[in-house]
């Protein structure tokens, strides 16, 4: 087969596509609005420190009660039946087909001052909550809109896991404690990375679900880039360059990912 | 005990992953005023009534299906032909491929939007259009290729080369015993990165949404309501939403189901 002359189409895609937008983005965020070369946008992301701290945080805690809710869960699924596996895993999937913006909107109505759990409390003769516009409502959307992202790559591993093993240290004399710290954590570790950076990366770039759940007071770093492309503080430049630093922050936090990640490890990346 | 533990653990999970969807669901047939969207007031289809007079959300809704076929086509044509080319690649070369091509998948959903927001914007000032459906398309076939590129790539591993090179010498014209030879062999991975292709598509917000100018898709759409009047509609839209998937997962999964079950009675003659 002539490899060039078939690949030629899609380098070309490649290169007006993909390494033009970034060459764009690397441009704008070095330059200002006439087009003289600047270091001030990258200047400026400063400022903005306290997003930056927030929505790392927000993504960071997101990522651990995911992880924390759906470890015990993928366990218990890759434990059952054959049959009820591929039930359980497809209910997990399920939700992951409504549009996000839908589920976000479902916990608006669920979490509002005149919400419905605030009316369930009310009717129960209990203080009404305010939970809307909080940093709580904030990661509770985040949890529930990311948490099939971390079941199921840590399921998939699971699933492959050889039960041998397990009954070999049982056999050799460990208890269930042990078995599961020496033995089932350090084999399903491919899956908690894959889960963790599949759930960290759309968290801490989320603009949406802040502006939905968390008001106008939750600002994260997706906000703070709308808003200079498409939103009141009209500013390419400082949105580039806020959205290179997003991406340079993004590409770290995977490098020291893959460095825990060993080289046996792969699998794992579900997407869908 | 210990399994009657676990058993209410997912239990409780699956309502904490289904509440919030049913409760769409239910509030979907609420006959309320639109100030109050949680307390019932006695069942009705209004909601769904004046979903379907919405001209701009029937119009959204074609827009995100003419965009997820020629994006589902475009994004499988030309990662077809580029997983062939990466396939054949060697040594660094393919490596830069690859690590480009992963590149939207890496990065921040958000990043990948206002990098090709920037770049359409900028075509588009050059030659005074305005974005649309156009920009739209292109964005998304540019977010779905490696989807597709890597559903097919491991069909491509698995094929012996030989069988291609068998065809010609036989007399094949390149291009026929690609279609006769390569073609059935990757099939399934292109069937599958085409589906994948198509549902990223129906599904995006966020590159749509930077890339898009006036047109509306449905994702778009649903933001536009979320954020100024809130009413029951978005629940009833929800709802055909959910059920149409539904619908759509359980039709795949009795024919893959069935075809399990040929495939093991084959496997018994």
């Amino acid at each position: 087969m002539k490899a060039k002359a078939v690949s030629a189409p899609y380098l070309v895609w490649m290169a007006i596509f993909i390494i033009v937008p970034m060459l764009l983005v690397a441009y704008f965020a070095f330059t200002d609005s006439s087009g003289a070369f600047t270091l001030d946008n990258l200047a400026r992301v400063g400022q903005y420190s306290n997003v930056f701290l927030r929505s790392i945080w927000l993504g960071a805690l997101s990522t651990a009660i995911s992880l924390l809710i759906g470890y015990p869960v993928a366990y218990i699924i890759s434990h059952s039946s054959l049959k009820r596996q591929s039930v359980l895993i497809m209910l997990v999937m399920l939700p992951m087909w409504m549009n996000f913006l839908l589920r976000t909107y479902a916990w608006m109505t669920l979490l509002e001052d005149s919400g419905l759990i605030n009316n369930l409390l009310a009717a129960a003769g209990l203080p009404r909550l305010h939970m809307i516009n909080t940093q709580g409502a904030v990661v509770v959307g985040m949890v529930y809109d990311y948490i099939p992202f971390m079941i199921l790559p840590l399921y998939s591993v699971m699933s492959k896991l050889d039960p041998s093993v397990v009954e070999a240290a049982q056999d050799l004399g460990a208890d269930g404690k042990r078995v599961f710290l020496r033995v089932t954590l350090p084999l399903s570790m491919p899956g908690v990375i894959s889960g963790i950076t599949m759930v960290f990366v759309p968290s801490v770039s989320t603009f949406i679900i802040s502006k939905m759940l968390g008001g106008g007071g939750n600002l994260m770093i997706g906000d703070l880039i709308d808003m200079q492309f498409l939103g009141s503080a009209y500013n390419p430049n400082l949105g580039s360059a806020i959205s290179l630093v997003l991406m340079v922050l993004i590409l770290i936090c995977m490098g020291i990912m893959n460095e825990f990640d060993d080289g046996e490890a792969q699998g794992g990346g579900m997407m869908l | 005990m210990k399994k009657a533990v676990s058993r209410v653990y997912l239990t409780l999970i699956y309502i904490f992953l289904y509440a919030p969807i049913l409760l769409l669901v239910v509030f979907s047939f609420n006959d309320t005023d639109t100030k109050s969207r949680t307390v019932w007031s006695g069942f009705s289809l209004r909601w769904y009534e004046m979903l379907f007079q919405d001209r701009m959300l029937l119009e959204a809704l074609k827009n995100t299906l003419i965009i997820a076929v020629c994006a589902a086509l475009g994004a499988t044509v030309l990662g077809t032909v580029a997983a062939i080319g990466i396939n054949s690649m060697k040594g660094w070369r393919k490596k830069l491929v690859m690590n480009v091509t992963n590149l939207p998948m890496l990065n921040p959903e958000i990043v990948t939007g206002v990098s090709l927001m920037l770049l359409m914007v900028f075509v588009a000032n050059l030659f005074g259009i305005s974005l649309g459906m156009g920009s739209i398309i292109l964005a998304h076939i540019t977010f779905c290729l490696p989807y597709v590129i890597l559903s097919i790539l491991p069909k491509l591993g698995q094929m012996d080369p030989h069988l291609y090179e068998a065809a010609q010498d036989l007399g094949c014209t390149p291009l026929r015993s690609f279609f006769k030879v390569v073609m059935p062999e990757i099939m399934s991975g292109v069937i599958t990165g085409m589906v994948m292709a198509f549902t990223l598509s129906l599904d995006d917000f966020i590159i749509s949404y930077f890339c898009s100018g006036t047109t509306q898709t449905l994702p778009v759409y649903i933001y536009s309501m979320t954020k100024k009047r809130v009413s029951p509609e978005i629940n009833a839209l929800s709802t055909l939403l959910f059920a149409v998937i539904l619908v759509l997962l359980l039709i795949i999964n009795i024919r893959q189901g069935r075809m399990g079950k040929k495939e093991e009675k084959e496997a018994d003659v």
